[in-house]
């Protein structure tokens, strides 16, 4: 079940089928959406994490029975000064993970305002994860469980407590946004390493170019 | 090539022409030596501004001029310069006393005389008090540091402070801003303020009002070069334009919630522009490398490109490989080497590039202070992390593209191993010069070749004994830009000084070729020193297109007909 043993652009084992999503990151600032992203790709955690500027990309793989689901990460700033650029960041993904800190009410709130502007903006198929960030600092919390899972429910949202930290539910959020991804796609990968960010899933996702000059 | 060469006599009789005139002075000057310009010289860095305070002069006797005691035998003067109309001497000399009594309060309340922080009887916003701070703003360590820096909005709310939080110093902003507000007023621009222990500059620009306060015996114009420094990089993350857009919107607007979280990057910053001479000399310090490699890592750059890539830049320990520039672009207009200061210091400033391939806009405040580039980074020997690519596109959607141009360069540079000769490269010892008593150098040429598409360079040696300690490393930097202070003098400047310190002998020159400052052991006797430096333009000469980038690649990429 880890993503661990998968190297970052491997996957050419002729039997498994390749899929290929774009996947974001937003949230208010530290909460913890850069410490997920390294806990999932690289298995670490850093007490001393720094802010991110801009945006930061970052690709993972995850096997999902016969098919490796390969995520192709934006990890965005959650400063403000960011704020006006993530439309860059969110266009053409797939999947999304909206992360807020269970101790500060205050990115909660600013979590479902995310919400809001990807269900208005982003591609109209997106998946999104609610994912209350620092589940281990149990006895600081201010968001109830039930409050963000009621929440949650009504709009649609897969959601998860996680913790960066202790690496709880980490990979099990990312696993279930996999599952939930539409696996139709029985593209080659080096067709698919072609087509970066194109939403396979809706074939005239107006987000759709093919960048790379070959 | 042998532009220098031809050069050596006349310097070498120049400089025996100033020896003779310094040998006419060397008495009223103390031990310190100073020619006048004894040929003309185009006069760089000449600040546009020119009146710089001197406390000697008759003009001591003008109302503008005005030495106030305030505490302790303290002379203040200020400086109040005049803006765009003819003056109409009138009433200057009361303000002059108001701003005065101000500053005086302003100060008593930096040294804690009154322990409760009162809010600027002139801000019309209540400042709040403060909720925490890093430091305790009323401890005499506090005081002691050297420089202060401090940042403001015009309407007198913090925007950055050096130490302490910028809440805990919201009195100390305010009156600061009771200052620059009330000269305003009188349309007249505070500009420093002088006393035997301080200068205070101060910067406006745009809605953002920039104070240095420093014992660091620096020339105003140094100390307002590094403000813009610090203005510029806070323009790098916003632009000018959104600066002046959100204070329009908003007079009172807190630009904190803008800059949260790039403290760190002003910090650092500071931190360069004291300990870095790249700063105080405006110029770039690559690291040196053979140029056949140079070359090769220059082709690799040149090959890798995409429409509306403008700019790629390798950098290594947080000096300059090579950089290599689209053509139409830099002939617009060329990058300044404080745009790459202020991108190296962003680099250096955050471990957050180390987490994957960032994209981010960045301004460059020189090149277009209103313009975002967006800017790949990634560094190319993870985990160590010391090699990084940085590529700047117009295109905002440009990302994939330009990762792309990186695999290429990243297999280009696999396939000559050229991360391993870049772990080998490093800064010289200034033992290789090979001249006795010569402890450190910074030489900046002017006469590179292609000077128009150039970017201004430097070399220096590495600082070695006595000079390895932060201490004694911050003294001889100090000297230098007491040298720097003196050549770029608007109202004296100099083209040779020859100094005798207690622990060393010091010589700074200035010709049309070149800027050059060095260091010798206390011993050297003046012909020595003379001697000592024709032989290191030598040495330099030889070894130049070792330590410089002598042709800086360029490509071009077809701008994108539909983006404009
Ligand atoms: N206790 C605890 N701390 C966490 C957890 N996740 C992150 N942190 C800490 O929270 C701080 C912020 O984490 P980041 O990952 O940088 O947050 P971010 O959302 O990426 O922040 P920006 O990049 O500024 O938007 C860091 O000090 C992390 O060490 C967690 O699950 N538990
Ligand atoms: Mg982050």
């Amino acid at each position: 079940m880890s993503a661990r043993g998968n190297a970052r652009t491997n996957g050419n084992l002729p039997q498994t089928k390749i899929c290929q999503f774009k996947l974001v990151l937003l949230g208010d600032m530290a909460v913890g959406k850069s410490s997920l992203v390294l806990r999932f790709v690289k298995g670490q955690f850093d007490e001393f994490q720094e802010t991110t500027i801009g945006a930061a990309f970052l690709a993972q793989s995850v096997c999902l029975d016969d098919t490796t689901v390969k995520f192709e990460i934006w990890d965005t700033a959650g400063q403000e000064r960011y704020h006006s650029l993530a439309p860059m960041y969110y266009r053409g993904a797939q999947a999304a993970i909206v992360v807020f800190d269970i101790t500060k009410p205050e990115t909660f709130e600013r979590a479902k305002a995310w919400v809001k502007e990807l269900q208005r903006q982003a591609s109209p198929n997106i998946v999104i994860a609610l994912a209350g960030n620092k589940s281990d600092l149990a006895d600081k919390r201010l968001v109830e469980y039930e409050e963000a899972q009621t929440y949650a429910e009504d709009t649609g949202l897969l959601f998860m407590e996680t913790s960066a930290k202790t690496a709880m539910n980490v990979n099990e959020l990312f696993l279930a946004i996999a599952k939930k991804m539409p696996k139709t796609d029985t593209q080659n990968p080096t067709h698919a390493a072609r087509h970066r960010g194109v939403n396979l899933q809706d074939p005239d996702a107006q987000s759709s170019r093919s960048c790379c000059g070959n | 090539m042998n532009k220098m060469e031809t050069t050596d006599s006349p310097v070498i009789t120049s400089l025996h022409q100033s020896d003779k005139n310094e040998r006419q002075s060397e008495n009223n000057l103390d031990s310190i030596s100073e020619v006048e310009d004894l040929i003309t010289l185009p006069r760089m860095e000449r600040g546009k501004e020119t009146t710089l305070i001197d406390t000697s002069s008759e003009d001591n006797l003008n109302p503008k001029y005005l030495p106030v005691d305030i505490q302790k035998e303290e002379t203040v003067v200020f400086d109040v310069s005049e803006t765009g109309k003819p003056s109409e001497d009138n009433g200057h000399e009361d303000s002059g006393e108001f701003v005065v009594a101000m500053l005086a309060r302003g100060n008593l309340e930096e040294q804690g005389v009154c322990t409760k922080r009162i809010s600027s009887p002139l801000s019309e916003t209540p400042l709040e008090a403060s909720s925490h701070w890093d430091e305790d703003v009323t401890a005499e360590s506090w005081r002691q540091h050297r420089k202060h820096v401090f940042v403001l909005s015009e309407a007198g709310k913090p925007i950055y402070s050096r130490y302490g939080s910028e809440e805990a110093l919201s009195s100390t902003m305010g009156v600061m801003m009771a200052l620059v507000s009330f000269i305003q007023s009188g349309d007249n621009i505070i500009r420093s303020v002088y006393s035997d222990e301080h200068t205070v500059v101060f910067m406006q620009q745009g809605p953002l009002v920039l104070v240095s306060v420093s014992s660091t015996r620096q020339s105003e114009q140094q100390l307002r070069n590094e403000l813009l420094y610090v203005y510029n990089q806070i323009v790098s993350m916003l632009t000018q334009a959104s600066i002046t857009r959100i204070f329009e919107h908003k007079k009172n607007y807190d630009l904190r919630r803008l800059l949260a979280g790039s403290e760190k990057i002003l910090d650092g910053l500071l931190n360069l522009v004291d300990f870095d001479p790249s700063f105080l000399l405006s110029a770039v310090h690559c690291l040196p490398i053979a140029s056949s490699f140079r070359d090769s890592l220059s082709q690799i750059l040149q090959k890798a490109i995409t429409p509306n890539l403008v700019f790629s830049i390798l950098i290594a320990k947080n000096q300059l490989l090579t950089i290599a520039q689209e053509k139409m672009v830099i002939e617009d207009a060329k990058l300044d080497p404080s745009d790459l200061h202020l991108l190296l210091n962003l680099i250096g400033a955050s471990s957050a590039f180390q987490a994957g391939e960032i994209w981010t806009p960045i301004c460059l405040p020189s090149f277009n202070p209103d313009c975002y580039f967006y800017t790949y980074i990634s560094y190319l020997d993870p985990p160590e992390c010391t090699v990084c690519l940085l590529l700047l596109s117009t295109d905002n959607e440009a990302f994939y593209a330009v990762a792309e141009c990186k695999r290429k360069i990243e297999e280009a540079m696999q396939a000559q191993n050229a991360l391993t000769s870049i772990a080998k490269a490093q800064s010289y010892s200034v033992s290789q010069v090979g001249v006795s008593d010569l402890r450190h150098f910074m030489y900046k040429p002017f006469d590179v070749p292609d000077n128009h598409h150039q970017l201004t360079q430097f070399t220096s040696p590495e600082m070695e004994a006595p000079y390895d300690s932060e201490e004694e490393k911050m003294r001889l930097l100090d000297l230098y830009r007491d040298m720097h202070g003196r050549i770029h003098s608007a109202s004296r400047p100099l083209k040779l000084i020859y100094r005798v310190a207690a622990r060393e002998t010091l010589l700074a020159w200035v010709t049309t070729k070149f800027e050059l400052y060095t260091c010798f052991s206390p011993l050297v006797t003046k012909s020595c020193a003379i001697n000592a430096i024709t032989k290191l333009l030598r040495w330099v000469k030889k070894e130049e297109d070792r330590l410089f980038i002598r042709y800086p690649p360029k490509y071009s990429t077809t701008p994108n007909a539909s983006k404009s």
